[in-house]
Parts: C-alpha cells; structure tokens; sequence
C-alpha cells in the first residue's frame, strides 16, 4: 500500500481529490476521425485519475474486417496465450491473429502481452452467432489462466491498461485508427487493485461501458446475471455494466429509453404521480428488472455499433456534461475537456439525473427529455 | 513567468494560463497579488481547478474559458467574473467576494459558502447552495438567472438563494425536485412557482413581505447590472418565499 500511496498523493495532501473521468465523441454522420482530439480531452481531466488505468473504446476502425468478430485478447502468460489460441482455432475460424502494434512508453511499465484475432463462427450449433461468441468469451475468461477477452465486437475494439489514459493511448499507437465513435476513460479505483483487466472500457461483443462511480449494487447485480450466463472475472463493478446492456438490448430487444428506466429507474414516488399507462409500465419494469437496478453513484457512458448513450444515477451524484456541435456528440466528466477540443459548440447543458442522452448513426443528436439546459456562450 | 503586465500603473496584469497546470497558476496569482496587481485576466483557462483559491483582498480575477472544478473556493474578497461557463463545485466555502458567470454552472453551486455573492446568468446543475449558512452579517447570496435541477437549497443553514427563472418559458413552473430538503435556514426566492410535491418536508412556503422585498431589490438589482438586464422587469415577475419550517429538523433523529 506504500507504494499506492506514492502514486495517489505525491505532494502528501491530507485529502485525495481524484475521481474518475469519461469522454465519449460521436460523429452521427458516421465520418472517422483519429484518436487525436480525445486523447487531448480525457488528457485535460488527468487529475481526476491516478494512474491505476486507462482506455478507450473505437467503433469502425476495422472496416476491412468489418463481418468478423474482432477479439482484443489480454495474455499474462505464454501458457495462456498457447491455451487460448488452440481454444479459438477449435472453436472459430481464425482470419487473422497478430499481435496489437504498441511502442515502447516511459509510463508504462510492465505491459501484459496483448493480440488481436479477426474470428468467423463457422458453425454456431442453431445458436445465434453473438450468443455463441458470449458463451466462448466466458469460457476463455472463466476457464484458460491468464487470458482475458478485452472486447469481441465487430469492426470495434478496446485498448487499455494501468497508466494514465493518455499514456495508454500512446503505448498503444492510438492516433493511427480512424473511427466514428470513440469513448475514453481515466481510473481512480475505489474497492479494487488496479491492474490490466480492471481498466475501463469494459466490453461484450460489441457493448462498452466506462463508467465513474460506485456500482453498492454489484452483489445483485452480478447474481441476476449469473442466471442468464455472464460471468464477472474482472474484479471491479463496472463489469455488470457490459453484461446488463448485453442482455437488456441485445437478447430481450429493450429500446435504450427502456433500458435507462431499468438501469435508473425513477423513483416510487414519481411513478406514482405518472398517467396510468406509464405507471404500469415502470413498475412491471421495476419488478422484473429489480435486480438491474444499478444502486450508487455512476455516470456511464454506454456504446455499441451506431449509438453513444451518457446516463446518470437518479439524484446525478457524478457528473455529466454534454456538448453539440453540427453532427458530433461529446459527452464528458467536464466541460472544459470538451472546450479543449471543440471550443464553439453549437449548445452545452447538464442532463437531468436518470434521463439518457442519446447519439444515434444517420440521427440528429437528442436532447435530454427535459433537460434543465442553457446555451453555449 | 507568463504574466504580461497591461497596463502598469493600474496594476493590470494579462496571464495565457494554456497548459498551466491548477498548482502552478494558483501560485502565479498569490504572487501576483502580493506583487500588487488590481486586474487580472486569465485567457484560456481550461479546467484549472481551485482558481482563486485562498486569495484574500480587493483584486478582481477575469476568466476567458472553462475554469475547472472549486472555482474561488475559500476565496475571502476578490470578484471573479467568467466569461464561459463553470463547472462543479464553484464557490466552495468562499468566505467573502464576489462570482459573476456569463454562462451557466454545474453542480453544488456555493456548496457551504459562508459569506459573499454569487451570480449565474443561466441554469445551475444539482444540489446548488448546498448547506450554504450564515451568522451575523455573514450572509451569502446565490443569485441564480434561470433554474436549478434537483436538491437545491438541500440542509441550507442560512444565506439567500434567489432563483429567477429566466430561461423557463411563460408560465411554466421550475422543475426540480426535494427543493430545500433538511432546509434548517436561510431563505429561498423563487420567481415563478412549483408544486408541492417538488419541495422538501422541512420547507414552508409565504409570501414575501416588506422585508424580503429589500433584500430581492438589492439582489436583482445587482444581477441585472451584471449581465444589462431590466431589474424592474423582473420583478414585476410573481415571486413565492421558500422558509425552513425548524430550525433542527433532525434534532431527535439520533437521540433516543
């Protein structure tokens, strides 16, 4: 612990003023750009890491891969390495497999091995093919020793590691990838050590989360997704994030709006002051999802193939900022990092707590609902 | 040193703070003040936190950009005006001095301020004034031109908070909700009206008197100095008065 406390506080403060940070960029109109810019802004908001992690989510940066599963593996052994590629090879056909291209960076130190693996499900079993990649990513991070499946997307992928975002992004060569959505996050942990797999963003196929906050629901959360096969291997709470969107969106075809009510329901006594119909509908949500219900502080930023989505707790007890300028959606911890990079935003406001702000591909950028909103300068 | 010295026999002085880092700008202005400066204007603030932390006397601080996280926390005296909008935590425990933001401000807006005012031409996030008190002329003001999300005024002890309304349409009420919750002081104005499912259980709600009209007058009319607006226009607005109901709402919370 000597040594955390170096790193956490090196001018011997009395108080530790870190938090966590997240940024997310979209451009709806699905045009690329490189890491550049949010490198920059997650950058501006080092203060609020501490080093203990760093990473970033990209979407459509493997366009010539862009049918495949794309699998960014962690290895923290030769053995797990061997294991897991005789386990992908009996399991898919293997496209392509190399190692991620990094360089060498002063910050950071002691890297696992990390490889990427271009995958087609030859033969699914009558599955459908995402949920027969889910059970195959909780195989290798339940059953193969030190092997841990960062993201297993299609034309997506997540970097990350312990270090400060932006030396990850350097060790990992991030502003040669083009693409149209792009989410970041600095760690400050709270409950749990920080290592490799506990940076942020973390991911499923192709759903990401970074999150700042303190999921007190991790207990219940990871229990009721247990029943449905996911598995939390990563030692930190965000995990459950990844798994919820996952099964809420993907396998029971909730729309987002749906989901954030699952996620951060309204509160009892505002359901009850709802118009009938509505009422129903938010407590047939509250009884079935009740173990959803994400319980704490928490900003998230949740992204999948097409779509960005910032939501906060009920009583917003971490922050959210958002920033729109033409097409591109920014959502951040802070307004200044978002100023950093886009200085004359069309419109910057803070979302009500529990109510998504929502980027859509081919869409014009949503509005909170009702937001408490004010104008950009 | 960055500092550029503007105009000297004034004593004011312009500071390009790009890339500065929170510590290094705040020791910059401590020695620019004890230097003497009367102005100083600080360009491309982006994210700094603590500005004007700890500053006490008459200097007027300038920001052009985002200042980051505490702005003027613990400040005993000088003026900060932003031209840009504030984040979180802005007026932390300030002590005495004055905020102007030509924008809007995040959340815990003049969180435990003990004294001085704060202005913010636009909308504020959650939680503003947040245990905000006062004792004797020690009487912080927040000033806010437009509405406030959730727990505003949440275990105010005392001081004024004055929330105008200014960017809700004709008509439409303020929407946050558990306004004044754990309220044990001080007192709220609100121009414009709210339900009363939207105020916490500690809060009463009157009409302003005499009393509460001079310290509205006082208040808008420094707002609207600060940001050209019409102070009679805006108070020709209806107004409602929002008042602890005890003044220890939790007294017997924990005694048994």
């Amino acid at each position: 612990m000597k040594e955390l406390g170096r790193v956490n506080n090196a001018y011997g403060d009395d108080k530790v003023i870190d938090a966590c940070s997240i940024f997310g960029i979209m451009d709806t109109s699905g045009r690329g750009f490189s890491g550049e810019g949010i490198i920059r802004a997650i950058a501006n908001m080092h203060d609020r890491g501490n080093s203990l992690g760093g990473g970033f989510a990209v979407y459509g940066l493997y366009p010539e891969h862009a049918d495949r599963y794309a699998f960014h593996v962690m290895y923290l052994s030769r053995q797990g390495k061997e294991q897991t590629e005789a386990f992908l090879e009996d399991k898919f056909k293997v496209v392509y497999a190399a190692e991620v291209p990094t360089r060498r960076t002063p910050n950071v130190s002691s890297p696992p091995l990390v490889w990427r693996y271009f995958l087609e499900v030859a033969d699914a079993g009558g599955q459908p093919r995402d949920d027969y990649v889910m059970s195959r990513v909780m195989e290798i991070n339940t059953g193969i020793e030190d092997s841990f499946v960062f993201s297993s997307g299609k034309n997506m992928a997540v970097f990350k590691g312990v270090g400060y975002p932006e030396d990850i992004a350097e060790y990992f060569c991030l502003e040669r990838y083009q693409g149209y959505l792009w989410t970041a996050h600095g760690r400050f942990p709270t409950n749990t050590r920080g290592w490799w797999g506990g940076a942020h963003p973390f991911c499923l196929l192709d759903w990401t989360g970074v999150h700042n906050g303190e999921l007190s629901s991790y207990g219940i959360n990871r229990r009721f997704l247990e029943q449905f096969g996911y598995h939390c291997t990563l030692q930190t709470d965000t995990e459950v994030i990844a798994y919820a969107i996952d099964l809420l969106m993907r396998r029971h075809n909730l729309p987002v709006e749906m989901v954030a009510r699952v996620l951060a329901p309204p509160l009892w006594r505002d359901i009850e002051r709802c118009p009938p119909a509505e009422r129903e509908l938010l407590t047939a949500l509250r009884q079935v999802y009740g173990s959803l219900l994400l319980n704490g502080p928490f900003t998230v930023i949740i992204a999948h193939q097409g779509e960005m989505i910032g939501l906060t707790d009920r009583i917003r007890l971490r922050p959210l900022t958002v920033g729109v300028k033409g097409d591109i959606l920014y959502l951040s911890s802070e307004e200044s990092a978002v100023r950093l990079i886009c200085p004359d935003l069309d419109r910057a406001w803070i979302p009500v707590g529990g109510q998504p702000v929502i980027g859509r591909l081919g869409e014009h950028v949503q509005a909170a609902r009702e937001g408490v909103t004010a104008d950009a300068n | 040193m960055l500092a550029m010295v503007v105009d000297g026999a004034n004593q004011v002085v312009k500071v390009d703070v790009t890339g500065l880092s929170y510590r290094k700008l705040n020791e910059q202005l401590r020695q620019l003040v004890a230097d003497g400066a009367s102005r100083i204007e600080l360009l491309n603030v982006c994210g700094q936190r603590y500005i004007g932390t700890d500053l006490g006397g008459p200097v007027e601080l300038v920001i052009y950009g985002t200042p980051g996280n505490a702005l003027g926390a613990f400040m005993d005296g000088p003026s900060i005006t932003v031209y840009g909008n504030a984040q979180d935590g802005c007026g932390n425990t300030m002590n005495e001095g004055e905020i102007i933001i030509h924008g809007h401000a995040g959340d815990i807006v003049g969180l435990s301020a003990r004294g001085g005012r704060i202005f913010v031409r636009d909308d504020v996030g959650y939680r503003a004034a947040i245990h905000m008190k006062g004792y004797g002329d020690k009487k912080p003001v927040l000033v806010v031109g437009g509405t406030a999300q959730d727990f505003v005024g949440e275990y105010m002890a005392g001081g004024v908070l004055v929330l105008l309304g200014l960017t809700l349409g004709e008509g439409e009420n303020h929407r946050a909700s558990f306004i004044g919750t754990g309220m044990h002081g001080g007192v709220i104005y609100l121009r414009g009206s709210v339900e009363d499912h939207q105020l916490g259980e500690e809060v009463g709600r009157a009409e302003l008197d005499e009393a509460d009209y001079r310290v509205l007058e006082e208040n808008v009319s420094r707002f609207a100095r600060h940001f050209g607006r019409d102070a009679d226009e805006i108070l020709k607005g209806s107004f409602i008065k929002l008042f602890p109901r005890w003044l220890r709402p939790y007294g017997q919370l924990y005694a048994y």
